[in-house]
């Protein structure tokens, strides 16, 4: 204790301030010299245990007990007071997040003297689900949040939410607590969870990092990584605070703070030559077609791709990303119109080399073989904001292929060019063939969904449920609603894209990006956070195995009433998984060992049956199941409607046909 | 034609499932019920059920969307697919799933009900878009 008290005491005792001490660190770095402060240099060395041991009694104390006393209070302006008049700056509405020791100076702030407005602090129960939160949220809303985390051990509990949000072009602001300085921070638990660089672990994934030294530096970062992260190709930021910086107060010496204006950058767009090809090519077409991923970011890009689409009479393909379409309109076409093409134009793809291709996962060596989809001298065109930002570790940007018009840019704004280059390049003689065009697309539209209905109908009384009556059931109770579908984890066959009439910008929120499974459950209840403020109904369709990789955002959502319908796809199994080994059991010719379940070992989700409307009722909200009978199924979400509109949120689980 | 249906119960083990399969199928007359009965029970035990789903409903994202409830491909024919598969479906050699049990999955397919038409299901047509 001895030692211990004389530590603390030296502490105290050096009134160092952040900036000298960086800058006496960086003197004395190039001057040889290793003690700026001028102290005895404390004989502690041989007191130090090895790292790899486990936190011993001293340090469990250091993580539960009450924290010493600190070097100096009172005296001036906390940085992360600073910090938060910074944030306030930019609109943001909410830090969903899970506490942290590492960033308890701006947490404080953030609560006391932000007044816990603009943003307000939401309690989350792991790091993955405040960073899916703020995913679903800026989908939901076109505005993106903050969220905070842990050093170390917090950001590597993000990390998967991170890269989804990465791959599915979503800004996300991430600042991540830490504690630079060895010689002042804790010892024991806050300096296992210190590093160097904490940016390090998702810098692969991120648009950009920084870790600001100074408070003027820091407002400059932040306006900065929420102008990278809102520029098309958006994307999440990350930021490492220093523990130092947010709880040191701010220098007095005259120097004036400034907060940076944020002015939206306009979104690039394609070159103005490459357009023009594009439009000769798409005007003189005899079977062009669309094919969209994440082209519609705004309600306008909606609008903008089906003036081009009624232009050239094209079949359009969305991929579904983002709700580029509506569904209802007869040009609305499903992926294999690419087979006749002879004209593509891709816009936003996030896989170009799929989109013209295809992969069979059953060739004679085991590893599958390649197919091409289109003729070999259709002319591909290609309108992408993510050509502008490629890294090269992490494998989203897919296979290659060969693009006969491509161009680096937002595609949403560049179709206004677009548009206007293909209405200067249609000839008049080439009007009628495309309105001919379009009446034959007109009664395709009308034979696939005949077909699509047929397909509904088949097992419509099975038990389990099939996956096309849950999807209608689910749609019967909310049609008159304004609703949003925030998320569909899990697989049922697309049904609601199938057969729901999907016309808004906010009815179809897309998929996950990087289809890090645990993604559906916490961006759906960012989502349905966003949804509220809007006054729009948010449904989930919630698969089993999603949902138990976070359950607790469950208790975030009714913690801080957030309005939600989950609807369990409850197929008791991570199916996928189930597929595959079947598929390597038939490879090698051997019968699939399913134990004591149906599916093979290892891939099932039984034995116990996890009770998911008991988890959900334990945590908050209403909820109902199992429903095993189809004819229960109807009633139970009907309940479930009425309290969510009544501001609560509800879930109804269901026993589910695998797909 | 009679139809005898009971509910899956797959809360229960696998075992009892099995049974509860077999025990809920669909016959047609009393040579098939045999079969269709046995092709149940190895529609389930190999797996067809994953992608096909119990009903053989199929799905489009497994499946391509093919049906194979009632399949109109005589057994000549569907055996010659299982077996030889070269698409998306890995094939089915006889030392995984024998002939006669392949047989037996065909009458279990043949044994099922017919769907209903979409225009007897009222929520199929007030409940999806329209044209």
């Amino acid at each position: 204790m001895a030692a211990k008290a004389s530590r603390v005491k030296l502490a105290s005792s050096v009134k160092l301030n952040r900036r000298k001490f960086l800058a006496a660190a960086a003197v004395a770095s190039a001057s040889g010299v290793a003690n700026p402060t001028g102290t005895a240099a404390a004989p502690q060395a041989e007191q130090r245990l090895p790292s790899a041991l486990p936190p011993n009694a001293h340090v469990a104390a250091a993580e539960t007990g009450n924290p010493p006393e600190p070097a100096s209070r009172g005296n001036g302006t906390p940085g992360s007071d600073f910090m938060v008049d910074v944030i306030k700056t930019l609109d943001i509405k909410y830090v969903p997040a899970n506490p942290a020791s590492s960033y308890r100076g701006i947490h404080e702030s953030l609560i006391n003297y932000g007044k816990n407005t603009m943003p307000e602090f939401l309690t989350c129960m792991h790091e993955e689900s405040g960073v899916a939160m703020c995913h679903g949220y800026f989908k939901a809303t076109g505005k993106p949040l903050m969220t905070l985390v842990h050093g170390v051990v917090g950001l590597q509990h993000a990390a998967m939410s991170v890269y989804n949000a990465w791959c599915d072009r979503v800004p996300v602001l991430i600042m991540g607590g830490n504690d630079l300085d060895a010689a002042r921070r804790a010892p024991g638990v806050p300096t296992f969870h210190s590093a160097q660089d904490i940016n390090a672990i998702v810098r692969d994934y991120t648009k950009w990092d920084d870790t600001p030294v100074s408070p003027q530096h820091f407002a400059q970062s932040f306006v900065r990584m929420y102008k990278i992260a809102t520029t098309p190709p958006y994307g999440p930021v990350m930021m490492a605070l220093d523990g130092g910086l947010q709880t040191e107060p701010i220098r007095q010496d005259g120097e004036q703070l400034y907060i940076p204006k944020y002015f939206p950058s306009a979104p690039p767009q394609g070159d103005s030559g490459a357009v023009k090809e594009a439009a000769r090519l798409l005007a003189n077409a005899e079977r062009p077609v669309i094919v969209v991923d994440r082209l519609a970011r705004t309600p306008n890009g909606v609008s903008l791709l089906v003036e081009l689409a009624e232009l050239l009479q094209a079949p359009v393909v969305d991929q579904g990303n983002r709700m580029n379409f509506p569904n209802t309109h007869y040009l609305s076409r499903p992926a294999n119109v690419v087979n006749q093409a002879d004209v593509v134009i891709g816009m936003e793809l996030s896989d170009y080399w799929n989109t013209v291709n295809g992969f069979i996962d059953n060739g004679d060596d085991g590893l599958g073989r390649n197919v091409a989809k289109v003729k070999p001298q259709t002319k591909l065109i290609s309108i992408s904001s993510v050509d502008l930002l490629t890294k090269s570790n992490y494998q989203d940007f897919q296979r290659f292929q060969s693009i006969d018009v491509s161009m680096p840019g937002d595609a949403e704004a560049t179709l206004p060019a677009l548009i206007e280059a293909v209405r200067s390049a249609i000839s008049s003689d080439r009007k009628d063939a495309m309105l001919k065009r379009g009446d034959a697309i007109r009664q395709a539209h009308a034979k696939g969904l005949d077909a699509t209905k047929q397909a509904a109908a088949i097992a419509w009384d099975a038990t389990p449920i099939s996956t096309a009556r849950l999807v209608i059931e689910l749609y019967a109770q909310i049609k008159d609603l304004d609703w949003s579908l925030v998320s569909t984890s899990g697989n049922t066959s697309n049904w609601a894209n199938r057969l729901w009439p999907i016309e808004k910008h906010h009815q179809w929120l897309g998929a996950s990006g990087g289809y890090g499974v645990g993604y559906g459950a916490p961006a759906s209840v960012g989502a349905a956070l966003g949804n509220r403020d809007l006054g729009h109904f948010s449904v989930s369709i919630q698969s089993d195995g999603d949902l138990m990789y976070a359950p607790g955002v469950l208790w975030t959502a009714a913690r801080h009433k957030i309005p939600l319908l989950a609807v369990m796809h409850n197929n008791r199994g991570y199916h996928q998984e189930v597929m595959h080994i079947q598929r390597m059991s038939n490879f090698r010719d051997r019968v699939a060992n399913i134990g004591n379940d149906l599916a093979p070992i290892g891939t099932s989700i039984m034995n116990p049956d996890i009770e998911y409307h008991k988890l959900a009722e334990s945590m908050g909200w209403w909820a109902k199941g199992p429903i095993v009978d189809p004819a229960d199924l109807g009633p139970a979400i009907k309940e479930a409607v009425a309290v969510v509109k009544s501001g609560q949120p509800a879930l109804v689980n269901v026993l589910t046909q695998p797909r | 034609m009679r139809f005898v249906s009971l509910p899956f119960l797959f809360t229960i083990s696998a075992l009892s499932a099995l049974v509860v399969f077999a025990a809920g199928i669909a016959v047609l007359d009393t040579a098939v019920a045999a079969s269709a009965e046995k092709g149940k029970a190895a529609f389930v035990q190999h797996g067809c059920w994953q992608c096909h789903d119990f009903a053989g409903e199929g799905s489009i994202a497994t499946s391509n969307g093919r049906v194979i409830a009632r399949t109109a491909l005589p057994l000549e024919a569907f055996t010659g697919f299982v077996r030889m598969s070269n698409g998306q479906m890995p094939p089915y050699r006889p030392t995984v799933l024998s002939d006669e049990e392949l047989g037996d999955i065909y009458a279990y397919l043949q044994s099922l009900p017919e769907p209903k038409a979409p225009s007897d299901i009222p929520l199929l047509n007030s409940n999806v878009r329209s044209r």
